[in-house]
């Protein structure tokens, strides 16, 4: 079964991969374009494009969990994972300044210092930039894999914090952002438990 | 204490339902044939005068207002009033009024709105979320309602109260909140003319995700303090508590009027969006009261706002 998997998964060309990751992103344009939104289609865009976001960063901090639990490996797809994750941070972010908050930057200013859940979002971004930046071979080759690694584990702190950006959002304690946030804190933990493994190898 | 409206329209000047079902009928014959879909739904049943108090902003229409709630006894997402709501009996319903008041009771739905002038009022409504919509509804004066009951001197407050029926509001099945919902206003707030007890919009009776069958509507607050689905109204001595102000009362106070210079902890307060306006649409700035400032400013004359948010 494991086995069925993984070889179904290598015939899976990773630029397959980045096509599909794109769909839903092309499906929620096309619906904005089409009045497919509903009553609100900026806040709609705006929260959907957080909420994949947030499941392509999941998908990624499942990668090493899978693999070590169940055997199946999404190595490959690691690193389209990760970028189509960075990919609709930018848009989440763009659909905000441009259509949310529409440029007004003097309000945007203040939002930033004095909105705690839009300052930990941007956070997350800042920590998101330089991982996008060095996920290329090239840049893998040139920091050399060690400090590559130690580098991208910038992800978890990034992960957890647009976590807790999606429950600061909302009102009141509604169930989903938990169970967001339960989903990372969750494999985050599989990895602990990993820890001194780790330093071993 | 603001003077109680008293229009100078009669009942024999309201055109007869008939006449106007028909020419809706026409326009909406002519707009098919234009090609352009009507807004509001064709068949209309609840007559109401129009008022000085509406604003001529344009409208937001039947579709934007009844699939765009706030209303958590339905669920927490936009559209879960829409899709939840059907659930709720409305009749029959009654309303407890109680508290410090002359004649005390369970009055029956009908029996509440006996007697009180209806009327359509066109009203901005602002989301504390910093978005906004305008809605024609269709009301009476709370005022009207407390005067037939008779406030007694020593009553400074009025409390609502929400059903809690948690069979047919699916949310209130989640302890996210205390339920039932509870709201408040000051005497001078709650008689004051802006503010009424809505029973319908754009000339139906109120849909259910609205808040069904007779809510609140304080058109200079936060679109939370305007109660829906109520059954219970008690004039008391002591502020009342209200659900959000006890959730989280560094985010939401007991007057939550509408004020661009106080900003919501989480986010600025000083431009709102319009509901409806589209993808591309410019966020306006928000009034002081929502833009009715020269109608209620007087009732926080020396209060500090910031203070009291």
């Amino acid at each position: 079964m494991v086995q069925a998997i993984n070889a179904a998964l290598r015939r899976l060309p990773v630029p397959a991969v980045y096509l599909l990751a794109a769909v839903p992103g092309a499906w929620l344009v096309a619906l904005a374009f089409t009045g497919g939104l509903g009553v609100d289609p900026v806040k709609r865009l705006e929260r959907e494009l957080g909420l994949l976001a947030l499941q392509f960063l999941i998908l990624g901090l499942a990668v090493t969990p899978l693999r070590r639990l169940a055997g199946i490996s999404l190595l490959r797809f690691r690193r389209a994972l990760g970028l189509s994750a960075f990919g609709y941070v930018l848009l989440h972010v763009a659909v905000w300044l441009a259509l949310d908050m529409q440029f007004l930057w003097s309000q945007i200013a203040t939002d930033l210092v004095r909105r705690p859940y839009i300052t930990i979002g941007m956070a997350a971004l800042a920590l998101l930039v330089p991982l996008a930046l060095t996920s290329t071979d090239r840049a893998l080759r040139r920091m050399g894999a060690a400090a590559w690694a130690r580098m991208h584990r910038l992800v978890y702190p990034a992960t957890v914090t647009g976590g807790l950006h999606f429950v600061m959002v909302v009102k009141a304690w509604p169930l989903e952002p938990f169970l967001y946030l339960a989903a990372i804190l969750a494999l985050l933990a599989l990895r602990l438990r990993r820890r001194p493994a780790l330093a071993r190898g | 204490m603001a003077e109680r409206f008293r229009p100078d329209l009669r009942w024999s000047d309201v055109t007869p339902r008939d006449a106007w079902l028909s020419r809706r009928r026409l326009i909406a014959a002519g707009g098919a044939a234009a090609g352009i879909a009507l807004a509001a739904p064709a068949a209309a049943r609840i007559e109401a005068a129009p008022s000085r108090w509406s604003t001529d902003e344009r409208q937001n229409s039947f579709e934007d207002i009844t699939r765009y709630n706030n209303f958590y006894e339905f669920g927490t997402g936009k559209e879960d009033p829409a899709a939840n709501a059907h659930r709720l009996t409305t009749d029959p319903w009654a309303v407890v009024i109680d508290g410090l008041v002359d004649r005390p009771g369970t009055y029956d739905l009908a029996d509440v709105l006996a007697g009180q002038p209806m009327e359509e009022r066109i009203y901005r409504l602002r989301c504390v979320e910093a978005w906004s919509m305008v809605v024609p509804w269709i009301g009476f004066e709370l005022a009207g309602l407390l005067s037939r009951v008779g406030v007694q001197p020593s009553a400074k407050y009025v409390a609502f109260q929400t059903l809690l029926r948690p069979e047919e509001m699916v949310g209130q099945r989640s302890r996210m909140i205390d339920w039932p919902y509870v709201e408040g206003l000051r005497l001078d707030e709650a008689m004051h003319p802006l503010t009424i007890l809505a029973t319908g919009l754009y000339g139906e009776p109120m849909p259910n995700q609205n808040g069904a069958p007779i809510r609140l509507v304080v058109p200079w607050k936060y679109g939370f303090k305007s109660i829906k689905s109520i059954v219970r109204i008690s004039l008391t001595a002591d502020e009342p508590p209200c659900t959000w102000n006890v959730l989280q009362p560094g985010e939401y106070g007991f007057y939550a009027n509408v004020n661009p210079e106080v900003d919501h902890p989480r986010w600025s307060q000083a431009t709102e969006r319009r509901i409806g306006d589209g993808l591309l649409a410019r966020r306006r700035p928000t009034l002081m009261f929502n833009g009715y400032a020269e109608h209620v400013a007087g009732l926080y004359a020396g209060m500090d706002l910031a203070r009291y948010y």
